[in-house]
């Protein structure tokens, strides 16, 4: 049964992608679009199901379905869910007609990349899976053809390209490492890996190691690589931003986990998590400093992606059942947060038609209904309770103050109150200050918009209250398949 | 490991091609010319191919011969024709505004590459009679990296950052070659073809900027910070 629901996974945008593109209307590309991307959100749950009694093998030994790679493309296919629906509301706006098609085309193309990412067995095929990605997605963070968008494209593909490569090089070393333990010529799956992994050079295998958590940490958006990140989720229309903040970052934080599981267990383990959650804590920390500063409103949800980015690599690093755990629960509560916070930052910019945030005032009156989803999102992105965000986030910190990392626990506690405050801030001003003058025209209602909206907002607050204990085992399946039960 | 066994004359025709596409990464370095730096690429890629046919040889992995003939197809003639394509369509003959002079460029080149040479030395512990072609396949992967990333923070120009980018792979793929000649023949062809498939979507947004941005030279896309 997995490989059935596994082919309707990946064959499904396919073919939303030929439809658009042999169809050339962009009313039939939309609903390819929704359709696929309804189709993938079905088929993900039971293969999520499916994959907890034991991990499937396919196509030679390089498709893997585990519970990992099925629990990211359950983030995956519900971002790019919300975020096909969100787009026909939102593309219509920008008056784009005859180029709608090739947007539905990429966009699904994107998802479909995305998707291969997180299925892939070998090594040096998952790298060229997330090197398709950054191809399709240059080509939608640049579709509204502007100076700035272009410009950001452009930085996106050079400095990802350049850091994804770091990637390479530190996936060859891995290979060079084991083939001193597996022969000359073998397949580089994660397992092999992992088995082969205690008897490398040590040196060698924290040099290859430390190589591969910076290239796909530049396309996590991991501080100081993160410089790609702003740019893009600011320029891109905003459910292609959705996309790269809730799915894209997923993906790549995938590889660094899988690859920290190799490393997991041997003599470099410990500083290998150091490293991770160094990172962790940096990128943290520096996205906070750039929210309290902010005053573009889409740059402030992407740094708020940089931020959430650390606290999934601060969860990884902590490591233990309780560290992935958090790292994991973390992982779907930021991609349905942040979807929400992208939809609202994408209707405020096209009804005030400013990127500014010191000209989107009197949010409520503009959106009497999705202006308090928009808000009540500001407060779970902060990580205040009732919504998930705050348990995973909770955990996170359990998972700290145990072990030998309880300095960075504190810093992330002090930095946990100063985003709250910071990011909360721009929305007191956004919903209740003076307003200049001028009057705003209210976009039409369509439920395009609003409905992806509550769609991510009622299980962010379903979550935020239970934590359902099928999760626990999942997480807790992921962390002895993917880290061995090691530290 | 094939290496294990590797005789004078192997080992010195391998690093002879090794330190010749360094010094063609030098060449790129120094030079302002942009038609420079993509003849010093085909050249690069080149002998990154003989080093793949001669692996092949001298190791008996025969696929290695495909990879050459690939290499030189795709790196040596067909990314080469498409540079050039690029570079004469937007007119810029040689890099203007580059952040260091080459003199000085060519010295933190020089630097960068003993820095490559220590961490190599610490990474491999070989048997005595690989050794040195052993680190010596790691210090050029490694410099190889460094001088691209130095090349894509000096210069400005588009075209220079893609070949800076080229750079970047080409080091890996020639350390690859002698390391892990036994690498899966299925891996290296995608990553050729993924190579291929980069450079025609830089082609195109190359095309953006010079449309909707105005310029080409990452001196001017100063429109996003903060």
């Amino acid at each position: 049964m997995g490989r059935q629901l596994l082919s309707i996974l990946l064959l499904a945008p396919l073919a939303a992608i030929l439809v658009s593109l042999a169809s050339r209307r962009a009313r039939i590309a939309e609903y390819a679009t929704v359709a696929a991307a309804i189709i993938d959100l079905a088929v993900s749950i039971p293969l999520l199901l499916r994959t907890l009694s034991g991990s499937l093998i396919f196509a030679h030994g390089y498709v893997l379905l585990d519970a990992f790679g099925v629990w990211v493309i359950l983030c995956v296919s519900i971002v790019y869910a919300l975020s096909s629906i969100y787009a026909v509301g939102y593309m219509r706006l920008l008056n784009e007609e005859e180029r709608l098609p090739t947007f539905y085309a990429l966009f699904s193309g994107f998802a479909l990349t995305m998707l291969l990412a997180c299925v892939m067995n070998n090594a040096g095929v998952f790298w060229i899976a997330i090197e398709l990605t950054t191809l399709v997605s240059t080509f939608l963070v640049g579709f509204e053809r502007e100076a700035e968008s272009t410009e950001a494209a452009w930085k996106y593909i050079v400095v990802v390209s350049g850091g994804i490569s770091l990637a390479l090089l530190g996936t060859v070393l891995f290979y060079w490492g084991s083939s001193f333990v597996l022969g000359p010529s073998y397949a580089m799956t994660w397992a092999a890996l992992r088995q082969s992994a205690p008897q490398v050079y040590p040196p060698l295998l924290l040099v290859s190691f430390l190589l591969v958590l910076v290239g796909y940490g530049t396309k996590a958006g991991l501080a100081p690589m993160h410089t790609w990140l702003p740019d893009a989720h600011s320029e891109s229309p905003a459910p292609v931003s959705a996309m790269l903040s809730g799915a894209l970052l997923n993906a790549s934080m995938l590889g660094i986990a899988r690859f920290l599981g190799v490393v997991t267990g041997t003599s470099v383990s410990r500083f290998a998590h150091a490293a991770v959650v160094g990172f962790g804590i940096f990128s943290f920390v520096l996205a906070i400093l750039f929210i309290v500063r902010q005053t573009g409103i889409k740059r402030l949800m992407a740094y708020s992606s940089v931020e959430h980015i650390g606290v999934q690599a601060l969860g990884l690093g902590f490591g233990g059942p309780l560290g992935m755990a958090g790292a994991l629960y973390h992982m779907l509560n930021h991609s349905l947060n942040k979807s929400l916070m992208f939809y609202g930052a994408g209707n405020a910019m096209r009804a005030y038609r400013s990127k500014e945030i010191k000209s989107i005032r009197h949010v409520l009156k503009v959106f009497p209904v999705s202006g308090i989803l928009w808000l009540l999102g500001a407060v779970g992105i902060a990580g205040a309770p009732p919504f998930a965000l705050f348990l995973s986030e909770f955990t996170v910190l359990r998972a700290g103050i145990g072990g030998s990392y309880r300095w960075v626990v504190i810093v992330f506690v002090i930095f946990l109150i100063i985003v709250f405050i910071g990011f909360l801030s721009h929305f007191r001003a956004m919903y209740f200050d003076e307003a200049p003058e001028g009057e705003i025209v209210p976009l039409p209602f369509t439920a395009w918009r609003t409905l992806p909206m509550w769609l991510a907002f009622l299980p962010l607050l379903v979550l935020g209250l239970w934590w359902p204990h099928g999760l626990w085992n999942i997480f807790h399946q992921v962390f002895l398949s993917v880290m061995g039960g090691g530290q | 490991m094939f290496l294990a066994h590797i005789n004078s004359l192997q080992a010195s025709i391998f690093s002879s091609l090794a330190i010749l596409s360094l010094l063609l990464t030098f060449v790129m370095l120094g030079s302002h010319w942009l038609k420079n730096y993509v003849y010093a690429f085909a050249a690069q890629s080149w002998l990154i191919a003989a080093l793949s046919a001669s692996v092949g040889y001298f190791s008996g992995y025969r696929e290695l011969y495909a990879i050459a003939v690939l290499t030189a197809l795709f790196r040596g003639l067909v990314l080469p024709w498409l540079l050039m394509r690029i570079v004469s369509r937007l007119n810029v003959k040689r890099e203007i505004h580059s952040v260091l002079q080459s003199s000085s460029s060519l010295v933190i080149g020089a630097c960068v590459v003993m820095f490559a040479f220590v961490i190599a030395n610490h990474m491999s512990r070989q048997q005595q009679g690989a050794a040195h072609v052993v680190i010596l396949a790691l210090t050029i992967m490694l410099s190889m990296k460094f001088l691209g990333f130095l090349m894509l923070s000096v210069r400005d120009e588009a075209v220079s950052q893609i070949l800076a980018l080229l750079v970047l792979e080409n080091g890996i793929f020639l350390g690859s070659q002698i390391l892990v000649p036994g690498m899966p023949l299925l891996i290296e062809i995608v990553i050729l073809f993924d190579l291929l498939i980069v450079v025609a979507c830089f082609g195109m947004l190359v095309r953006f900027l010079v449309v909707h941005a105005g310029t080409t030279s990452s001196r001017e896309l100063n429109r996003l910070v903060g």
